[in-house]
Order: structure tokens, then sequence, then C-alpha cells
């Protein structure tokens, strides 16, 4: 018998977070910076406005949640997108290390990047 | 012991809309991930000076990067729509023993949606 305790209920709780934090937050910053500043519907705001709101310890404690969250809620869904979609079921292993693995690696990348705004 | 599985081909999910759709939703977790990254590159075009971010917004303006978040923006929305339409099954809320209707959780996620979406807007525009 196996007495571990699984780490599943834990994902589970990263992706629900991370689902809604993407649905929160990311349609309203993607159609600024993505959309609306490329194609000229908005005037783009100056740096110095961006440095001074991104400076906000607030401002990166939130970037660094969203990116964190959103991170793990892409991971366990691709996980599961490449078990049933692809049926790669049983390459579970290199699966997992890949997309938890790329979550944790982006994560650190975010707050290395956050810190040093 | 092994359980017999029945054989799946590859694209199963082609058979019915409902699938199609499905899978359509898996797959905007991709966009997802594209969006911090994207996120990133601008903080870091932000924190090494105005050069850098004018860089980036003429980066983030070939036509190319534009076509990216146009299908980004697509597939965000679908996650949009159908996260918040199962929200009332993933939570039951109850006000004095009442169960709250599903439509009223759902109205309640598109309205803090809205309002933190202005509020984001707001703080990057004024």
């Amino acid at each position: 018998m196996n007495h571990r305790r699984s780490p599943e209920p834990f994902l589970w709780m990263l992706f629900s977070s991370g689902g809604m934090v993407a649905a929160l937050m990311v349609p309203i910053l993607l159609f600024l910076f993505g959309l609306a500043f490329p194609l000229g519907l908005l005037s783009a705001p100056s740096h110095a406005h961006l440095y001074a709101v991104v400076h906000n310890p607030l401002t990166r404690l939130v970037l660094f949640g969203l990116c964190v969250l959103a991170l793990f809620h892409w991971a366990h869904r691709f996980r599961y997108t490449l078990y049933d979609g692809l049926q790669l079921k049983r390459y579970a292993v290199p699966i997992v290390v890949l997309c938890y693995g790329g979550a944790v690696v982006g994560s650190v990348i975010a707050a290395g990047l956050l810190l040093t705004v | 012991m092994s359980v017999y599985q029945r054989p799946i081909h590859l694209f199963w999910w082609l058979e019915r809309r409902s699938y199609v759709v499905f899978v359509l939703r898996e797959l905007s977790s991709v966009f997802v991930a594209w969006f911090v990254v994207f996120l990133l590159l601008l903080v870091n075009a932000i924190s090494d000076g105005a050069a850098s971010y004018q860089r980036f917004l003429d980066w983030s303006g070939q036509w190319w990067m534009v076509a990216i978040n146009v299908v980004a923006m697509l597939f965000v929305l679908l996650h949009v729509v159908t996260w918040f339409g199962l929200a009332p099954r993933a939570m039951v809320i109850k006000v004095r023993g009442l169960r709250v209707p599903p439509r009223q959780i759902v109205a309640a996620h598109y309205l803090a949606w809205l309002v933190l979406s202005g509020a984001v807007a707001w703080l990057v525009l004024r």
C-alpha cells in the first residue's frame, strides 16, 4: 500500500486559483497591451507612468501571483490535454516533469524579473 | 491485473461539437501561458528603460504579433466563458440556509470581472 499523501488536491487548488486569476485579469491586460496599444485604438501610456505602476510593491506582488497561478493552471490543463487529447498517458512521467517543471522555472524567472524592477 | 481499455483514435474529439469545444477549452491554457511570457517581456522592457519599452511597443505592433494576440484573446475569452459558466457547479453557496441560484453566481463573477477590468484599465491609462 502506498501511504504517501497525493499531491493531486494541491495541484487542483493551484489549477482552479489560476483559472480564476486568468479569467479575471488576463483579458483586460491582453486587450490593452496586445491589441489596443499596438493597433492604435488607445495611445500607449508613457514609460514613466508604467514604471511607477510596476515599481509599486503591491503591483509586483499581484503580477507575481498572477504569473505563478496562471502557469500552474497551464501546467495542469496541458498535462491532461496531452493525456486525453493526444492519448499520451503512457508518457505520464516526462509529461509531469515538463508541465510542472515548466511552471516552476517560469515562476522563478517571474520572481527574478519582478524583484529587479 | 489490467483493465480493458477500448482503443480510441487520436482525433476522437472531432466526432462531436461538444468534444471540439472541450479540446479548445483545454488548449486555451497554452495561450494563458503565452500571456505570462508576453507580460514578463513587457515588465522586463519597462524595467530596462524608456528605449527598451519603445522597442517592446514596436515589436508588439508587428502584424504577426497582433495576429498571435488576437488568437490568444479569443482563446482566453473561451476560457472566461466556460470558467464562469462552470462556477455554480464548482461552488454551492448558501445564504440563511437557502442555496444561491446558479445564475446569480455566474452574474456575480461577470460583475467582479467588469469591476476588476475597469480598475486595471484605470491604473494603466490614468
